[in-house]
């Protein structure tokens, strides 16, 4: 039946007939009809995780590439140099090797080691703590992502998750005064339940109605923005007393994350959480029942729910998880970042940033954990990057997205570097017997 | 009616009233409204009169005022609410549907004490509100225009933000390079065709998918343009970001109508493309060759390819055509609206298209219509809070995103995506 489908034939009504008649036919004597088919956001997760660590790597250098073309096109000397091109050209490409070379040693200044201070080694790798407490929000938001990613969800709502999670452990933190530790777990739990409500009305939406989770995390986004926007100009709700900012007061001392290397540094207690959290969010996937269930979901949610699985309890239950995983990163900006007061804007992006986390780490624990430290490293190395040659920190959304979108497209990156398609299992085109379902549908 | 009243119970089970679907979504609905009416308008009244100003001095046909008195105009529109809730219900009871009209008729009640309560002891410059509601959302219209084609053939546009941007950054750079706002008009027009490009080319040969395409775009534009803005533009704003604006025209007699005149027949150019557009686009999906091959592509591909049409080609050229139009209508921030790039200018309105076009249940005229209204919900907040509303205008803000989710939930109206939308067509 696949090869009639090659022959396009007259627009006449036979072809018509003809197309009914076939659907009938598969019907009858295909299984493919009568099974449903493997929803394709299942597939592509699928297919997105499935590749190697090699296109991961490829993506990020190519990602580089283009961020230092970016660099190049804009830089100043270069412009100027390249007024005289033909005359001495060397001058301009010495020009765009320094702004290359000066943007990155910048980055890697910022984020790894400060050559230029290797003096003083608790200056010259202050860097490397500045990439691992710029690394910690995104993990745990990352993880959230990619707790969803596995069930088969894109929670792109990591922004609204991460506000009304900021919003309830900041409230506990610089309002509720109580004894040292304890003020600190109730913050934390009180800011996990936010972030896992918020999150979890999602799931239940998509659940109970099927709404897309997609269209409904967009939108709840903006509604906790606007929701802690209010509550944050409120006398009494989240607003410091005296002040007309729309700002909360500073939180408690005992409700502060603790640093974890002395006070110069800025990692603290988040960062050890999140390590914490890599390791639960492995221990669920692949040691529990329940992780058992959201990957039978993920991938396949028809055959998971004949198994005798409540696929509808799943969504509701892993967006629960994924909304804490992210309120764990709004917790982490308002007591461990924010610590003198947060505003609306405490998100930093970072919601959307973790969602290139999660695809730069293929939705696993670990990946997710180093890819959210590489994009720790961006975040840090680009305020040097700025700071010392001018380049602006926007640079950094740039590449990360040229990241995930050449990671999204395996094919593309093989093209570029002219690499063999390495395994059959690595191909881009769906699966063959899925793809005969999906036509078939 | 006691008749059907008593058979409803018993009767369920039997053919004819099974037949019936009773839906008493809009009565319970109405019913909340107006409880919610009676709070504000009654019990929290705040007294005082409200005058609606229909004209300014200067225009040619000078209207008066109107006065209403806060408190009798909020019991009186209570009080009509509550009976067309008893209406809805008795018509719902009786098995017929609430029509549209009374739908409308019920919101316009609402709005009027809603505005009346709100800006009681000021004036509400109608004009002024109504005009700065279309500009919010002629992009919106755009946008939603854009994506509803893009969906309608099959393609998820979560990108219309990212367009939208890439529209106003380029025409904002291209006017002021040329000096001609047409030029820049229609370089961002292409800019928004790169953007779709980009999209087309991921979700329909590579595969990837479509909303994370989508969503990387939107980051991928924030970043490029507020880089190029921070090294480029703020490097010499007179030589990057100073584009020739658009002028508005007044079209002779036309904007000389009362009201309506100043708001829809004295604007710039790329508003009167907005009302060309509207209705082209309608026909175009509905009642052409083009159209309903588009649709069946983002129905059914299958059976389009099944009768010879090229699904991925149709995919692509329109889901650029799509990109063309969003990409205008960025254009409308910088050359009429604001008349400069700043970062992130857009500020979400591509999100507030997209709930458009849902809430809009992807049909143009709707999504227009839908477009209008949380245009109007956003410029009312602003006009509100000038007067000093008692309503947080945080709330007033929420209302795009939270319509669209009671509407993808189906608590409102009804919500049917594209059957294929979202999927890749792959040819076995």
């Amino acid at each position: 039946m696949s090869d009639d489908t090659k022959n396009p034939t007259p627009a006449d009504s036979t072809a018509t007939a003809k197309a009914v008649h076939e659907q009938v036919v598969a019907h009858e004597t295909g299984r493919d009809a009568s099974e449903p088919p493997v929803p394709r956001s299942n597939q592509i997760v699928k297919e997105i995780f499935g590749g190697s660590a090699a296109i991961s790597v490829l993506a990020v250098v190519l990602a580089l590439v283009f961020g230092g073309i970016l660099i190049v096109l804009t830089d100043e000397t270069v412009a100027q140099t390249s007024a005289y091109f033909f005359s001495r050209p060397t001058d301009m490409l010495v020009a765009m090797w320094d702004a290359v070379a000066g943007a990155y040693s910048a980055l890697f200044r910022g984020s790894v080691f400060n050559y230029l201070r290797a003096d003083d080694l608790a200056v010259a790798i202050r860097p490397l703590t500045e990439t691992l407490a710029n690394a910690t929000p995104l993990i745990a938001a990352g993880l959230g992502v990619a707790l969803a990613f596995r069930v088969g969800l894109f929670n792109i709502g990591g922004r609204g998750q991460m506000l009304i999670a900021a919003a309830a452990a900041g409230y506990v933190g610089a309002y509720i005064p109580m004894p040292p530790v304890i003020h600190l777990i109730v913050a934390l739990v009180i800011g996990l339940i936010g972030g896992a409500l918020w999150g979890g009305l999602v799931g239940l939406l998509k659940a109970r109605t099927g709404a897309h989770e997609v269209i409904v995390t967009i939108m709840l986004n903006y509604i906790a923005f606007y929701l802690v926007s209010f509550l944050l100009r409120t006398p009494g709700a989240l607003q410091a007393p005296g002040q007309n900012n729309p700002k909360s007061g500073p939180i408690l001392d005992s409700a502060q994350f603790p640093p974890l290397l002395g006070d110069q540094y800025n990692l603290n207690l988040g960062f050890i959480l999140v390590i914490v959290a890599t390791i639960y969010v492995w221990y669920l996937l692949n040691r529990s029942a329940l992780g058992f269930r959201f990957r039978a979901v993920g991938e396949n949610p028809n055959a998971a729910r004949v198994a005798g699985i409540k696929v509808e309890r799943v969504y509701v239950q892993v967006m629960l998880i994924a909304g804490a995983l992210v309120g764990l990163a709004g917790v982490y900006q308002v007591l461990g970042n924010f610590t003198g007061g947060f505003a609306s804007g405490l998100d930093a992006s970072i919601g959307f940033d973790a969602i290139t986390v999660a695809l730069l780490g293929r939705s696993k624990p670990w990946g997710v954990f180093f890819a959210g430290i590489l994009f720790g490293a961006l975040k840090a190395g680009s305020y040097t990057m700025q700071a010392s040659e001018g380049i602006p920190v926007d640079i950094v959304l740039v590449v990360q997205s040229f990241i995930v979108l050449f990671i999204a497209a395996p094919p593309l990156v093989r093209s570029i570097f002219r690499l063999p398609t390495p395994d059959p299992l690595f191909q881009w085109r769906t699966p063959k017997l899925a793809r005969k379902a999906e036509v078939n549908q | 009616m006691s008749v059907v009243t008593t058979t409803r119970e018993a009767g369920s089970g039997l053919a004819p009233s099974a037949l019936i679907v009773r839906s008493w979504k809009a009565p319970i609905a109405f019913a909340i409204f107006s409880v919610l009416g009676a709070v504000l308008f009654i019990a929290l009244a705040r007294g005082g009169d409200t005058t609606y100003r229909l004209s300014n001095d200067t225009d040619a046909i000078v209207l008066p005022s109107i006065v209403l008195p806060a408190d009798a105009t909020g019991i009186a529109t209570v009080v009509l609410m509550a009976i067309i809730a008893v209406y809805a219900f008795v018509l719902v009871r009786g098995g017929s549907k609430v029509p549209l009209w009374l739908t409308t008729l019920f919101a316009l009640l609402f709005l009027v004490g809603f505005l009346t309560w709100a800006a009681a002891g000021s004036t509400v410059p109608l004009v002024g509100l109504l005009a700065g509601a279309l500009t919010v959302s002629t992009p919106l219209i755009f946008g939603s225009l854009g994506g509803v084609i893009s969906e309608r053939v099959g393609v998820v546009n979560i990108a219309i933000e990212g367009q939208l941007l890439a529209g106003a950054f380029v025409a904002a750079l291209v006017a002021t390079f040329t000096g001609s706002a047409i030029v820049g008009l229609l370089a961002a027009m292409l800019a928004g065709a790169l953007v779709s490009a980009v999209l087309a080319v991921f979700a329909i040969k590579y595969l990837v998918d479509q909303v994370i395409v989508g969503v990387v775009l939107n980051v991928l534009v924030v970043g490029l343009t507020s880089f190029l803005y921070s090294t480029v533009m703020t490097g010499d704003p007179d030589l990057f970001n100073k584009p020739e604006r658009f002028e508005r025209i007044a079209i002779p007699l036309l904007s000389d109508i009362p009201v309506l005149g100043p708001i829809l027949f004295n604007q710039t150019i790329i508003v009167y493309i907005m009302f060309a557009l509207v209705p082209t686009v309608w026909f175009a999906l509905f009642k052409t060759r083009w159209g309903l091959r588009l649709r069946s592509v983002g129905e059914h591909p299958k059976a389009a390819d099944t009768v010879g049409i090229n699904v991925r080609g149709t995919r692509f050229w329109n889901v650029l055509l799509a990109g063309l139009i969003v990409g205008g209508g960025g254009a409308f921030f910088t050359l009429a609206a604001i008349g400069s790039f700043t970062k992130e200018m857009t500020n979400g309105a591509g999100f507030i298209a997209l709930a458009a076009v849902i809430f809009g249940q992807w049909n143009p005229i709707r999504a227009t219509l839908a477009a209008l209204l949380f245009g109007f919900a956003t410029n009312l907040q602003s006009t509100l809070s000038i007067v000093g509303s008692p309503v947080p205008s945080e709330f007033m803000l929420m209302l795009p995103y939270l319509v669209t989710i009671f509407a993808v939930a189906g608590l409102v109206g009804f919500s049917r995506p594209p059957a294929a939308s979202g999927k890749p067509y792959i040819k076995s």
